[in-house]
């Protein structure tokens, strides 16, 4: 009996269920979703065949440790060939640990999972998404799946059972312990809402650099956006941030300049209506996501644009 | 107290990788290696906490072409000591083993918190920060963005999807999955750096490890299969310019 454990975060988003359905089919078992909290959410889990509900004080907010002992207690108890996690935070907490505490191997980056005799093939996005490793993996095995990979088509329905879980002893002597959510300042800066953006990325070089972006910005009456690395290099601020931690966004016009397209960037990004990306690596990957490519020295492709805007 | 950094070489982001005959490896001939970026964010903050606290800063790195360099650099960026693990050949995508080096090394070494990035380019078979938190026992935080001391605990800022962010506090000894510093890595004056390459001394610990076997391999490395690509525009910059301009004109994704 090849079962398929899914560990599904608050807010419930039932697109882990979609993506894992095939692997229970192939496995020949059930899907069960594992839900974790002081009152585990019941919304979104119909796709599952069992919905596993773990209810602790200890469980909301998120705390890793605590989600880590119910993850380790659930895999001992359901036994399932398959353990799958997206690739956020607490699938970067749980994933891997959950893993070796349970001795399974762990695959991580995941953009692509099958299972055939027994054995997973899995496909992970690595070095920044520039290459794709596959993987043979021998069950039973833990997966977390990069967010790129799932899809917001609704799941079709499983069986709909409940179960519960009861709370590990390890809940009661935690180490760790939440202290407080952190509100962040309104900086007058959304980019949700941003008509046009122009987004620099790790190839723009330098904090004096964003300026000839800015400029482009100011021509098309954009705002500026920025990728992870750009943010922690301290050339502009975090509130322009877009990608996995930082807006998710949906202008009219996404013009990148200098951005590779991480998964962790495609994911804020790829609902954009039209994408166009500056790159001069022909083999970047947000090639595969921008309607229209360039493979050109952003800055001068950048210097001709606000000239022949500003005509 | 005393603050350890796990400190990974890998290529330089940004570069063009190729795969190397074996196709299950990048051609290591033709990178250049660094410090890991996210471990070099996890050096900067474990630095902070020196400036903040007093703390001591260990740098420590596995065994490997460039490991001395990037410990040097380390110390030039403010890293008290510095440590070498020998642990034997592994496997470049064998991080759990890597893992398990570095938490014997963390055993013998007693810090009272570790730092490291929260992730690598090879670390396809898992993280280190959660394995070390699986091999040592102690509590972990991952995707972390500012660390503090205070009374015996470390207090995490933990940054989730969308760039929500909470306040954890770990009973230390603990383990942090740095994603980004405080404040950006610190630039280092060459004058500083050719100092620390004469001055800084590289202790070497022997540890071995006892990792089980991986029934996880790579079996190919590729360039990902696009599922659509980019209508690609060239010609020199003007001319590139000027078709940019017509695609935006006719998308309506210009105003007025």
């Amino acid at each position: 009996m090849g079962d398929v454990l899914a560990y599904l975060e608050s807010p419930v988003n039932d697109r882990l269920l979609g993506f894992a359905r095939p692997l229970a089919n192939a496995a020949g078992g059930d899907l069960v979703a594992l839900l974790a909290g002081a009152e585990p959410e019941t919304k979104n889990v119909s796709a599952a065949d069992v919905a596993l509900e773990a209810a602790h004080p200890a469980l909301s907010p998120y705390l890793p440790e605590a989600h880590q002992a119910v993850l380790e207690a659930a895999i001992n108890d359901v036994s399932p060939d398959l353990v799958v996690l997206e690739n956020t935070t607490a699938g970067l907490d749980l994933g891997a640990a959950a893993a070796a505490a349970t001795g399974r191997p762990f695959v991580g980056y995941c953009v692509e999972l099958a299972v055939e005799d027994g054995e997973a093939r899995s496909v992970s996005g690595i070095y920044g998404g520039q290459l794709h490793a596959t993987a043979n993996t021998r069950l039973p095995a833990v997966f977390a799946i990069n967010s790129v990979a799932l899809h917001d088509a609704p799941p079709a329905a499983g069986r709909g059972e409940r179960a519960e879980l009861a709370p590990p002893a390890k809940l009661e002597g935690l180490r760790t312990s939440f202290v407080e959510p952190v509100e962040q300042p309104d900086e007058g800066v959304d980019l949700t809402k941003a008509d046009r953006i122009v987004c620099v990325g790790r190839g723009i070089g330098s904090k004096e650099n964003i300026e000839i972006a800015e400029e482009l910005a100011e021509a098309l009456d954009a705002e500026m956006g920025a990728s992870r690395p750009v943010v922690d290099s301290g050339w502009l601020p975090k509130v322009r941030q877009v990608g996995k931690s930082g807006a998710h966004v949906t202008p009219k016009l996404y013009l990148s300049l200098g951005v590779s397209g991480a998964p962790e960037h495609v994911e804020g990004m790829q609902g954009a209506e039209l994408i166009v990306a500056v790159n001069t690596d022909p083999g970047a990957a947000i090639f595969h996501i921008a309607h229209y490519g360039v493979v050109a020295d952003l800055f001068d492709v950048a210097d001709e644009l606000t000239n022949l805007l500003g005509e | 107290m005393n603050v350890a950094v796990a400190i990974r070489l890998m290529p330089k982001m940004g570069d063009e990788l190729e795969v190397d005959e074996s196709g299950t490896d990048i051609d290591r001939e033709l990178v250049d290696l660094a410090i890991n970026e996210f471990d070099d964010q996890a050096l900067e903050e474990a630095v902070l906490l020196k400036e903040s606290t007093g703390a001591t800063v260990t740098a420590v790195g596995l065994r490997s072409d460039g490991v001395d360099e990037a410990l040097r650099l380390a110390y030039a960026r403010g890293a008290d000591r510095l440590v070498v693990v020998e642990s034997g050949e592994s496997d470049t995508y064998d991080s759990r083993t890597g893992a398990l080096a570095f938490a014997e090394a963390f055993r013998q070494l007693e810090p009272d918190l570790v730092l490291t990035g929260v992730q690598t380019p090879t670390d396809v078979f898992g993280q280190t920060a959660p394995y070390l938190a699986a091999s040592l026992g102690w509590p972990q935080a991952n995707v972390v963005v500012g660390v503090t001391l205070a009374d015996g605990t470390a207090r995490v800022v933990q940054e989730y999807s969308g760039g929500r962010l909470a306040v954890l506090g770990l009973d230390l000894p603990a383990i942090v999955g740095v994603q980004s510093a405080s404040s950006p890595p610190r630039y280092v004056a060459m004058a500083r750096l050719r100092q620390a390459m004469t001055e800084a001394s590289i202790e070497t610990l022997n540890v071995s490890v006892d990792a089980p076997a991986v029934p996880s391999s790579v079996v190919s490395l590729a360039r990902p299969t696009p599922e659509a690509q980019a209508t690609m525009l060239d010609g020199d910059a003007e001319e590139i310019a000027a078709k940019l301009v017509e695609v935006l004109r006719e998308r309506g994704a210009l105003t007025g």
